[in-house]
């Protein structure tokens, strides 16, 4: 693969080859048989964050390489033995060279700090590309391809909801179109990272983080976690394709002719903890399904965190919210009780399904979790039972009736 | 469907049963048998030689700043002992696992070996021997007899090692954390660590924290307090004000670890949920908290030894540190803006790009006073009669490394940079590159530098360079791959390969580490060389270096009461100046000498501490409440100790100075 529209374009061989004439053979030999994947990506964020990379680097050898030339002179030259050197025990202070040593460093960092500034705006992640590559902007006609990426334990799950399918440990994108990334983790918190396209982002549950990104050469890239995440974090790899459109329509196809379908409870099953799974694809995807992992309610009853939230910005359901609980049935992992805690339980919805859809409906179109239009007047919880005493909860919350509030939601 | 379930305990054992001992680990057996074989002989050997009564009187009931600090530096050395060995197995794992072999570790083992190598090598190595350094010299060089709190000296030492002794015992009771060293949730949260490793991480380093953070307060006001006269802050010898500045750093964010760490038990213990999404709570805000202690406790570890790199190049090119005043005004700058950089750290958390630029380019202002001392200790050379005895070789070591590792930081200080590279081999061989290229280079220069003042005579020259060319050989080898590896985009905390182009590169880190190894080794005989060639290697003037700070006016190694007068200072190089002035030592008219007392509450509050914290890990309530009331009973019964200070009579005080005074006349 070639870089060459780059700045600091140079590919992992040309690297060795100039590495050859400096180092011993073998080192040469086997850094030229190395993939310096950072050093040499197919994406053109990843490629302007390798020249930041790079401009910093040389910026810095300004001022790393006379110190340790200084050093190695210095420790040379008034070695004990060497009589000649000038010696001179009680001088320990020059204005204009103490000047000039904190001056030296400021200048490089006033540089490095203006390159950083403007490389954090210009490479921050959440930004919307504005190029596809160097001297080729973002027009009209790229529309960016939505991918919803779940970090699972300890696999990935890519859905792609403009087409309907989901895969496991497997995506691909098409060459030249802007990728907008949708993050989000399904427990532990991970790192989303394709060294070859773009740098990384955490992945959180109950959040989302974006990435948007583009590829710009066909190829078959490696994915991972970049964040470690238990027992099966070495295992949790992917294969990322960067594809002409014809080879994606046709990847696509695939997904969809493997007929299988992720609901909500596909989901549950393969959100259970497995290692090193294969590839797996869905020819249809449940399309509220990365708002309900997103907002942790894809079990049935639970609330969900665009909810919770709708509430709490509302002033919250105060006392009476900590009975609206159901005991926890159903744990991914393993007991989530603690010793002096309270019975594991989770906060039941209070929703109705259609509600929570259009809730989700909103998201997915205007980015935005709110729930319907803003109504900023307190809710303090009025129609809820009053907190003492106590009501009796026999493990199903469908004695809270809560007509005012559903109705004012 | 998984239904929780709820733990099994027993009222005697908590969850402790037998299925808790490793014993169907060999590798662990193994361990535990040479464990047990070395403890045995040397608890054999200690009994033998009827020296228990001599180290409970001597030294574990001391509370000589003198003695404790030794004993932080040998429990620093033993601890690095162990976080080495977890190093050397990390490697061999990881150049093992490739072409679908799984290595020699399963996942289990191998996640707690990283997650202990992080914690041992940052709180119980470097920590103690940084602190056991500060302990040792800061009184000496400030004319000091102690310091402030000298029973609060001991009981600190005590409760770092319970602290120790309680990561250590996870090792063959129970397991230890799988979290990676800052246990962050929800890994480390209950849903995902069930058991006792979070557990003992926690309380270990509760009850560590405890010490760290009263030693802190102790070195603080013995440092503001207890300066012989005339000494000014600006008089302060640099070493002096590096350990003050590191041990403001530690007061003021090792509350924020302990705050954290609480707050993590809670979610553990009583079901709280600051840090589960799950009812409103959030792991991002434990990221940031135990950032806001994590970044600063860097600086706690390298500012004392810039301090040592100070003393050491001025001492050894024969000329007055350049640039002195600059030299304090960096270490104050660099202790205030320790605090104002932590979220780099996560610039990959997906704060907005003006939040991650802050913080990136804090981190770069850094760089300027550091970068500033190091051409200070440029200068000091410029011109100097440079004699390279050990402790200025690690110093030009240090320096040429320190400038590398340096260098990538900073680079990983820029946001989009860091994006490709954070929690890389890269970030890897970063911290290594500083954490042992300036703090340990710095602890073996202290060591090699104080060592005769701490003994009386000199270390061995010979093993201390095979050591020093090993450990500096051995760090390049060992961790130049690793940048070179993140550059290829490979991870930390990986277990197992499938790109098999990357074995050759962690076979030669292993051999690197192999290489470190052997360091570690000819610095142990270093070590025993000189011990047993002590009388070749002695000292008799308690000046060996022609020094310039106070603490080579005394003999080596100094008298309980360090000095029989106070010193008056007149110069910042005290030592030097009174050398230049022609001082003579006073021969006559010594006084009694107000001394504190032994006790050996210290060792029993650190020890129920310790007993608490194993309680609490495995659930055995009955004992933690009996251990928490035998704490209070006993620190309220210290309460009415009054026996806590004694005079050194004028006798032996004139009989030890005109040992000293004939020995002096003889070599002259």
């Amino acid at each position: 693969m070639s870089t060459d529209q780059s700045l600091f374009g140079f590919s992992s061989h040309r690297l060795g080859r100039r590495l050859a004439s400096l180092l011993i053979l073998p080192l040469a030999a086997m850094l030229s048989g190395c993939d310096f994947v950072v050093l040499a990506p197919s994406g053109d964020i990843a490629a302007q964050q390798r020249d930041l990379l790079v401009i910093s680097t040389l910026l810095m050898l300004i001022i790393i390489v006379p110190v340790m030339a200084l050093t190695v002179f210095f420790a040379w030259r008034y070695r004990q033995s060497n009589a000649s050197a000038t010696y001179a025990p009680d001088w320990d202070h020059s204005t204009k060279l103490e000047l000039v040593i904190w001056a030296a460093p400021l200048l490089i960092i006033i540089c490095l700090g203006a390159l950083t500034w403007l490389g954090t705006h210009l490479l921050d992640p959440y930004r919307r590309l504005d190029r596809i590559a160097p001297g080729q902007p973002v027009t009209e006609d790229h529309r960016p391809l939505r991918v919803e990426v779940v970090s699972l334990d300890w696999k990935w799950l890519f859905i792609y909801p403009e087409y309907g399918i989901a895969t496991v440990n497997e995506a691909a994108a098409p060459v030249g179109r802007p990728i907008d990334f949708r993050i989000t983790s399904s427990g532990v918190m991970n790192s989303f990272y394709v060294p070859a396209l773009a740098g990384m982002i955490y992945s959180m549950a109950g959040m989302e983080t974006k990435l948007h990104a583009v590829i710009n050469h066909e190829g078959s890239y490696t994915g991972f976690s970049a964040n470690y995440s238990g027992a099966g974090f070495s295992g949790m790899r992917f294969a990322f394709h960067g594809q002409s459109q014809a080879g994606f329509d046709e990847w696509v196809a695939k997904a969809k002719a493997a007929g299988q379908t992720l609901d909500k409870a596909n989901y549950l099953q393969l959100e259970r903890p497995s290692e090193n799974e294969p590839v797996r694809r869905y020819a249809s995807v449940d399309p509220n399904l990365y708002q309900a992992i997103l907002n942790m309610c894809v079990e049935p009853g639970k609330m969900c965190m665009n909810e919770m939230m709708a509430i709490d910005a509302k002033g919250g359901l105060g006392l009476e919210g900590a009975y609206n609980t159901l005991p926890l049935e159903y744990d991914k992992f393993a007991r989530r009780g603690s010793i002096f805690g309270p019975r594991p339980s989770y906060v039941a919805s209070i929703c109705t399904a259609e509600e929570a859809e259009a809730a989700f409906r909103a998201a997915r179109n205007g980015g935005d979790n709110s729930i319907g239009p803003k109504d900023h007047s307190p809710l303090r919880g009025a129609g809820l039972l009053r907190p003492w005493p106590r009501p009796e909860l026999p493990g199903a919350m469908s004695q809270l009736d809560v007509p005012a509030l559903s109705s004012r939601l | 469907m998984a239904v929780p379930q709820p733990v099994e305990t027993t009222f005697l054992f908590g969850r402790l049963t037998w299925q808790a001992f490793p014993l169907h680990e060999p590798i662990l057996v193994a361990t535990f048998a040479v464990v047990a074989l070395g403890g045995v002989a040397l608890l054999a050997t200690l009994t033998w030689f009827r020296l228990w009564g001599y180290l409970w009187r001597e030294w574990f009931t001391s509370v000589d700043h003198k003695k404790i600090g030794i004993m932080y530096m040998v429990l620093g050395l033993i601890m690095l002992l162990r976080g080495f060995a977890d190093a050397i197995m990390m490697r061999l794992q990881q150049a093992m696992a490739f072409n679908g072999s799984e290595g020699y570790l399963n996942a289990h083992h191998y996640d707690q070996i990283f997650t202990a190598h992080g914690v041992i090598m940052i709180f119980f190595v470097a920590m103690p021997l940084v602190t056991g350094l500060m302990n040792y010299v800061v009184p000496l060089q400030i004319g000091a007899r102690d310091v402030s709190f000298p029973f609060l000296n001991n009981f600190s030492f005590w409760m770092t090692v319970g602290g120790a002794v309680l990561v250590m015992a996870s090792l063959f009771v129970g397991e230890f954390a799988q979290t990676g060293w800052l246990a962050y949730p929800p890994l480390s949260n209950i849903g995902y660590s069930p058991w006792v490793g979070v557990d003992y991480y926690i309380w270990g380093l509760q009850v560590a924290g405890v010490g760290t953070t009263l030693s802190g307060i102790n070195l603080i006001c013995t440092i503001i307090k207890m300066r012989a006269p005339g000494m000014s802050l600006m008089k302060m010898p640099v070493f002096t004000w590096t350990s003050l500045c590191t041990n403001v750093l530690i007061v003021a964010s090792f509350p924020v670890l302990t705050a954290v760490l609480a707050l993590l038990s809670l979610d553990r213990y009583v079901g709280t949920n600051f840090f589960t999404n799950d009812f409103g709570g959030n792991p991002m805000m434990y990221v940031n908290l135990i950032w806001i202690w994590g970044h600063p406790e860097v600086y706690i570890l390298i500012l004392p030894l810039f301090g040592v790199f100070s003393e050491v190049t001025s001492t050894f090119s024969g000329k007055k540190l350049f640039g002195y005043t600059s030299m304090v005004y960096a270490t104050v700058v660099i202790t205030v803006l320790s605090y104002l950089v932590w979220l780099h750290h996560f610039f990959t958390m997906g704060s907005g790009a003006s939040v991650n630029s802050f913080f990136g380019i804090t981190t770069m202002i850094i760089s300027i006073p550091t970068g500033a001392k190091i051409f200070n200790w440029l200068f000091t050379m410029y011109r100097g009669r440079i004699r390279f005895e050990l402790p200025m070789m690690w110093t030009v070591a240090f320096m040429l490394t320190f400038t590398v590792g340096g260098m990538t930081g900073v680079l990983l200080a820029v946001p989009p940079a860091d994006f490709v590279l954070h929690n890389s081999l890269f970030l890897v061989a970063h911290f290594h590159n500083v954490i042992i290229g300036g703090v340990l280079f710095g602890l073996f220069a202290g060591i090699a530098y104080w060592w005769p003042k701490a003994f009386g005579f000199k270390l061995d020259p010979f093993w201390g360079k095979v050591s020093f060319w090993c450990w500096v050989v051995g760090f390049w080898l060992a961790f130049m791959p690793l940048y070179i590896l993140g550059l290829m985009g490979v991870t930390r905390r990986m277990r197992v390969f499938d790109d098999p182009s990357l074995q050759i590169w962690f076979i030669i880190a292993g051999l690197g580490a192999a290489l470190i190894a052997v360091g570690i080794a000819a610095m142990l005989l270093q070590f025993f060389v000189s011990i047993m060639r002590r009388e070749k290697l002695v000292d008799e003037t308690g000046d060996p270096w022609d020094g310039r700070t106070l603490e080579w006016s005394t003999s080596s190694p100094p008298p309980a009461y360090n000095f029989a007068f106070t010193p008056v200072i007149h110069d910042n190089d005290a030592w030097w100046d009174m050398k230049k002035r022609g001082y003579s030592r006073p021969l006559s008219g010594y006084r009694p000498i107000h001394m504190p007392s032994n006790t050996g509450t210290g060792v029993i509050l650190a020890g129920l501490s310790t007993v608490i914290g194993f309680a609490l890990v495995w659930y055995i309530w009955w004992l933690a409440a009996v251990g928490f009331f035998a704490l209070l009973v006993t620190a309220i019964g210290h309460t009415f100790n009054y026996h806590r200070d004694f005079h050194i009579p004028a006798e032996e005080v004139t009989r030890t100075e005109e040992a000293r005074t004939e020995l002096l006349a003889a070599r002259s």
